[in-house]
């Protein structure tokens, strides 16, 4: 199946909204706003993913990323009141380069994973069997991936713990109101 | 999608969008009337009965009013989101609409058309989606405002909702799980006909636990009594929408119910047989319809009979509810139900293949 130019056109109009938003993510002063553009960058992407045949995903990448994450990040900045006037300054020694050259590596292994494995445009097989997709993503999800699925599922159980057990260290000297706060949290 | 994609499709497909998005409008606003007429009644009060007979008009006259007041905005808020917040709200319930199928099909012309938006086959799916950028509209007003008390009712709302979406979530599996299909019109057909006879093959008497935890959600997720923490006018003014006045306040106001008719009529489609029923041969297209309408009603019902009748909860008590009660109950109901789904599988596969 050839690409069509409505299909560019389209993937060109949603890309550069992405790219856009994403843009804004880095570059807005507000952390507020921040947050939103990285939830329109998600959402045109999970737009990508509908165009591409892969309504799952694009489920998927709503209901995990633009409903949850950036909503939980919205309450960390909303509850810590970082929302105005940022301090620019680093705190993390040598964030850029060390930021610059992860992120290098990321483009040079994404283009490098494209090459290899890449089709360009939807084959019309795939096309075809979208209305399977739920059905495909389970069958190589817990058949041919099961290993490696269970292993990326272990990294996230530990971190989630370790974070439990890092906000509920016991801190001496509490008073009554805040032992009833930590309850509640 | 049957029938060729031609002109007339389009055609079709175009009019039932204005059909739903005009019937929905005007059921909400209905909704709003025989809320106050029955809560009035639960309080032995009369209600609005004022405008029009018996006050039918009442919502009609409260939107004008609000509609041509002028729209206050506070100087401390944030513009471009204070506006946008309101319509995050209400648009994705009305796009929930789309895909919850009210009734069966009609054919005219030989050509059938249900009567349904559209059947996504990740139909379920989408709903939590679109429920799940619900949350922002309720969050970011309550940022936007600009002042503290919308600020703490949009904190309250982005923890309630993000847990209480987890929960959805959890009560949903186990229904995919006995009709096995994500899509709404699969659900549906999955529930049609009776066990000995005379019981309907419902979801939910099946998944009762599940069906209950959904319920409780739903309160949760649409910001309704007992679970009106973001809004809790006795400690927060107004909560998130304090600051919001005219129109946009009526928006809010219209999401809330709009909310609540989209997740009792998805309740009603996954967990109680959606629109089978007992039908007769006189309209057969007609008979689905009251069943759906009537079902979704006795749900919006009990949603206005719990807020008549709870107070609300504490802050504490509520997520202590979704994540040691509700999240823990539905894992293990999760894990028993697909043990024994797999086993109905397994002996199905022997006898199919034996």
């Amino acid at each position: 199946m050839k690409t069509s130019w409505p299909d560019i056109l389209f993937f060109a109009i949603v890309c550069g909204i992405a790219l856009g938003a994403a843009l804004r993510v880095v570059l807005s002063k507000n952390a507020v706003h921040s947050a939103l553009m990285l939830a329109l960058t998600l959402f045109s992407v999970a737009v990508i993913f509908i165009a591409q045949s892969a309504p799952f995903l694009a489920a998927v990448q709503m209901i995990v990323y633009a409903g949850a994450v950036v909503v939980l990040f919205l309450f960390v900045i909303m509850l810590l009141g970082v929302d105005k006037n940022e301090d620019l300054r680093e705190t993390l020694r040598g964030q850029r380069p060390a930021a610059l050259g992860l992120a290098l590596l990321f483009a040079v292994g994404t283009v490098g994973v494209i090459r290899l494995y890449g089709s360009g445009a939807p084959q019309a097989e795939a096309i075809a069997l979208g209305a399977d997709n739920v059905q495909l993503i389970a069958d190589a999800l817990f058949t041919t991936y099961l290993y490696a699925f269970e292993i990326t599922a272990a990294p996230l159980l530990v971190a989630a713990i370790a974070a439990v057990v890092l906000a509920k260290r016991e801190r001496p000297a509490k008073s009554l109101s805040e032992s009833r706060e930590d309850g509640s949290a | 999608m049957t029938g060729p994609h031609d002109g007339w499709w389009v055609l079709g497909s175009a009019l039932k969008v204005v059909i739903l998005f005009a019937a929905t409008l005007i059921l909400v606003m209905a909704l709003v009337y025989i809320e106050r007429k029955v809560v009035a009644f639960m309080q032995v009060r009369i209600g609005p009965n004022q405008a029009g007979p018996k006050g039918i008009l009442q919502t009609l006259a409260d939107g004008i009013k609000l509609f041509f007041k002028e729209p206050v905005t506070p100087r401390a808020v944030d513009r471009p989101i204070y506006i946008l917040a309101p319509l995050l709200s209400l648009i994705p319930m009305f796009l929930v609409v789309a895909i919850i199928p009210f009734g069966n099909s009609i054919t005219i012309n030989g050509r059938e058309i249900f009567l349904q938006g559209t059947d996504l086959n990740i139909g379920i799916l989408f709903f939590l989606a679109m429920s799940s950028i619900g949350v922002y509209g309720i969050t970011l007003a309550g940022w936007a405002s600009g002042s503290k008390y919308p600020l703490i009712g949009g904190i309250r709302a982005s923890a309630q909702m993000i847990s209480y979406e987890t929960c959805m979530g959890l009560a949903l599996i186990p229904a995919v799980m006995t009709t096995g299909t994500l899509s709404m019109r699969g659900m549906v057909e999955a529930q049609s006909g009776t066990w000995l006879g005379f019981v309907p093959r419902w979801t939910g008497l099946v998944q009762v636990i599940p069906m209950l935890a959904f319920f409780i959600c739903a309160i949760a997720e649409t910001n309704r009594p007992p679970f009106d923490l973001v809004e809790a006018e006795t400690e927060l003014v107004g909560g998130f929408h304090t600051e919001y006045s005219g129109i946009r306040f009526a928006i809010f106001y219209l999401a809330e119910f709009a909310n609540m008719f989209t997740i009792s009529a998805i309740a009603v489609t996954v967990f109680l047989g959606g629109w089978n029923g007992p039908g007769f041969s006189f309209l057969p297209w007609l008979w689905p319809l009251l069943w759906f309408f009537a079902k979704t009603g006795v749900l919006v019902f009990i949603f206005m009979w719990i807020r008549a009748s709870l107070p609300r909860f504490r802050y504490d008590q509520l997520m202590s509810l979704g994540w040691k009660r509700l999240i823990p109950v539905l894992l293990v109901w999760l894990l028993l139900s697909s043990g024994i789904q797999a086993w109905i599988n397994e002996a199905s596969n022997h006898v199919a293949g034996g």
